[in-house]
């Protein structure tokens, strides 16, 4: 039976939030003294709307097609960390026994990488214990709404044949070549790659992001934009930066290249976005439950 | 430990005396071969050439014009620090005529090769060159021993139809040092009148690629960082440890990781007939076609043996250069491999061919996209 994605992804992100505010809850409780973690310095995004190309690989007439742009609405203030989690944010988690160590671990104001989409999950769990708030990583609409002028989405060649699959490899291929986009593997200072015209700081420089958004085979409807049916695969995560990619949950170090055709990412981090307190948890810290 | 200076000294030594087995070499053979010969050379018509960086290949008939002749080639040795990887990891390099891999020369059956091999005051090291095409003086490198501020001409005959590594051996430990410090490259002899199918019929290629195969062995610190050297000398202590390991730290096509792919992939179109040759001067190696074959193929790269058919991948035994010859049937970006996969995708060992052209439905269709499992 063919899967909407909307309604898979809208129950994975309703099921993430759950499980986020269980967390921070029992964090208020363990820890009723307040917290001794800094809080992240963060950007709200006024709502608003903007044309999307959607994540994944999309399918019209049987034939691999560019992926659709889509207007997304944003409808409610979106919070999200102006920086990426620096290294000595993230050993913090790590001296909590809540996050594994990084095998080559920064220094303290570089973001941190070499961490997998586990590694950022584990991370916004503990801060949100810790903080008692709830953090989570942005969907890929919501990174793209943050990285604004700065977001690439996939490469594309804008070249396709029916009748010649290679002609969208070969224009993709040297598309992505033409770019001419060097290594650049040093983690910097946060706040090295400037700030976009949000206030964000750091997207698409040299670490690319996790999103909590899954890699997706979908086949586009015949009026070219909404999805007529889609598999996911939440094993793979959308990574957002310079441009977007996919990437296996587990894995810490994008840059092996390979036989994949494309230039990989440099380093792997993260930015968490952090959700208003629901009316719930309003009224249970109005009559002091937490 | 030997501290930098005394590497220096040793290297310098070497330098001013040559090694025991550079000179036991040279003592084997008291004075130039056969002056007749020469004699007889020195009618033969010249052609000089400029060499080119692989993965190119200086332009060259397939089928030899007229007589034998003599074929000057003119390299110089430069040792400089290369990068090869994303991570900027360097290597202490030491090449011939500034790449890694050395160009590719190519000459015909019965010519005579004539290199002029220039070791610049710049360098630090005595270098040679070990002509595997060549008979005798340890393939010349007996004879080549050059200090830096240096230059010296060796001559040798092609009496060998095939692809042939050349590599510097100046003796003793030396000789793998430089080697996977970047010291190869290949010769390639034609028969006379072109390469020949398995059933002895003329075949020819519209391009040839040169890819050479590096294993580099880089030391790390003790935080597992590759370490970086000022020169090659103060690295010596160190890369030799990490070599008797036997484990490469990167395995390479031409000289670093990526270096054939994106902007640099190789280009063909369907219909073009390829030859790439595929020289590893150390290490055995598995050169793999993604999406292609090896329609003729000299393995061991000689020409007077028919080429094998149809193969899907070959082998290159350390210290030897092949052939394989591919007409491409089918457009689109092939992933040329070692295909031991570990070292093409970890170590660096990928090349691509971008390949214009029409797709052939018949070769290849995707009946259904992937879709929804159905009927189970």
């Amino acid at each position: 039976m063919p899967l909407n994605p909307l309604v898979i992804l809208g129950s994975l992100a309703a099921a993430a939030m759950v499980s986020v505010g269980a967390a921070s809850l029992s964090g208020l409780l363990a820890n009723p003294s307040g917290n001794t973690i800094p809080i992240a310095e963060t950007v709200i995004l006024a709502p608003g709307s903007f044309m999307h190309p959607r994540p994944g690989e999309f399918l019209k007439d049987g034939h691999p097609v560019a992926a659709p742009l889509i207007p997304a609405d944003i409808r409610n203030p979106v919070e999200i960390m102006k920086y990426q989690v620096s290294a000595q944010e993230y050993e913090r988690c790590v001296e909590a026994a809540a996050c594994e160590p990084v095998d080559k671990p920064g220094h303290g104001d570089q973001p941190v990488t070499g961490v997998s989409h586990i590694d950022a999950e584990a991370y916004a769990a503990w801060y949100s214990h810790a903080t008692g708030q709830s953090w989570r990583l942005p969907s890929d609409q919501e990174w793209a709404y943050a990285a604004a002028e700065r977001f690439t989405a996939d490469i594309e060649g804008g070249k396709s044949d029916p009748a010649n699959p290679a002609v969208r490899w070969l224009a993709e291929y040297r598309t992505e070549s033409a770019l001419d986009r060097k290594p650049d593997p040093t983690p910097r200072t946060r706040g090295s790659f400037g700030v976009n015209s949000k206030g964000v700081a750091d997207t698409a420089g040299n670490v690319w992001e996790w999103t909590s958004t899954c890699y997706v085979h979908a086949v586009v409807a015949r009026d070219g934009t909404s999805v007529e049916s889609a598999i996911d695969n939440c094993g793979v995560s959308v990574v957002e930066g310079f441009h977007r990619t996919y990437m296996s949950n587990f894995i810490r170090d994008g840059k092996s290249g390979g036989c994949a055709v494309g230039t990989p990412p440099d380093n792997l981090g993260f930015r968490l976005v952090r959700d208003q307190p629901s009316f719930a948890r309003s009224v249970m810290r109005r009559l002091g439950i937490s | 430990m030997t501290t930098h200076k005394e590497i220096e000294m040793l290297t310098r030594r070497e330098a001013l005396m040559g090694t025991v087995f550079a000179a036991a070499a040279v003592a084997v053979i008291p004075s130039l071969p056969a002056m007749a010969s020469a004699k007889d050379v020195a009618g033969l018509p010249r052609e000089k050439i400029t060499l080119v960086a692989p993965p190119f290949v200086h332009p060259h008939d397939q089928v030899a014009k007229g007589g034998p002749k003599v074929v000057e080639f003119t390299m110089k040795i430069e040792e400089k620090p290369m990068i090869i990887d994303a991570d900027g990891t360097q290597l202490n390099a030491m090449t011939y005529n500034g790449s890694i891999p050395g160009p590719l020369m190519v000459v015909h059956e019965g010519d005579y090769l004539e290199l002029t091999l220039i070791n610049p005051e710049t360098n630090t090291l005595a270098h040679n060159i070990d002509f595997h095409a060549s008979t005798g003086a340890l393939g010349g490198g007996g004879l080549t021993m050059v200090n830096p501020g240096e230059q010296t001409t060796l001559r040798f005959k092609a009496t060998r139809a095939g692809t042939f590594v050349y590599h510097c051996a100046p003796g003793g430990p030396m000789i793998p040092w430089h080697v996977v410090s970047g010291m190869s490259g290949a010769v390639m002899v034609l028969p006379r009148d072109g390469l020949k199918n398995d059933k002895g019929e003329p075949i020819h290629y519209d391009r040839i690629y040169y890819v050479g195969e590096n294993d580099f062995y880089i030391p790390r610190d003790e935080q597992g960082n590759f370490k970086k050297y000022e020169s090659a000398g103060d690295g010596y202590e160190d890369v030799v440890k990490v070599m008797r390991g036997l484990i490469p730290t990167h395995v390479v096509f031409n000289g670093a990781a990526g270096s054939l792919t994106g902007d640099k992939a190789m280009k063909a179109k369907v219909g073009e007939t390829v030859l790439i040759v595929h020289s590893q001067a150390n290490r055995d190696t598995r050169p793999h076609l993604i999406g292609g074959h090896g329609d003729f193929v000299w393995e061991q790269g000689k020409f007077a043996n028919p080429p094998a058919k149809d193969l899907e991948t070959w082998f290159i035994r350390g210290g030897s250069a092949g052939a394989a010859l591919y007409t491409f049937l089918q457009p689109g970006i092939y992933a040329y491999v070692n295909h031991n996969l570990i070292e093409a995708v970890e170590l660096g060992a990928t090349a691509h061919f971008t390949v214009d052209g029409e797709w052939d439905d018949d070769l290849m269709t995707q009946v259904d996209a992937p879709r929804a499992i159905v009927g189970l």
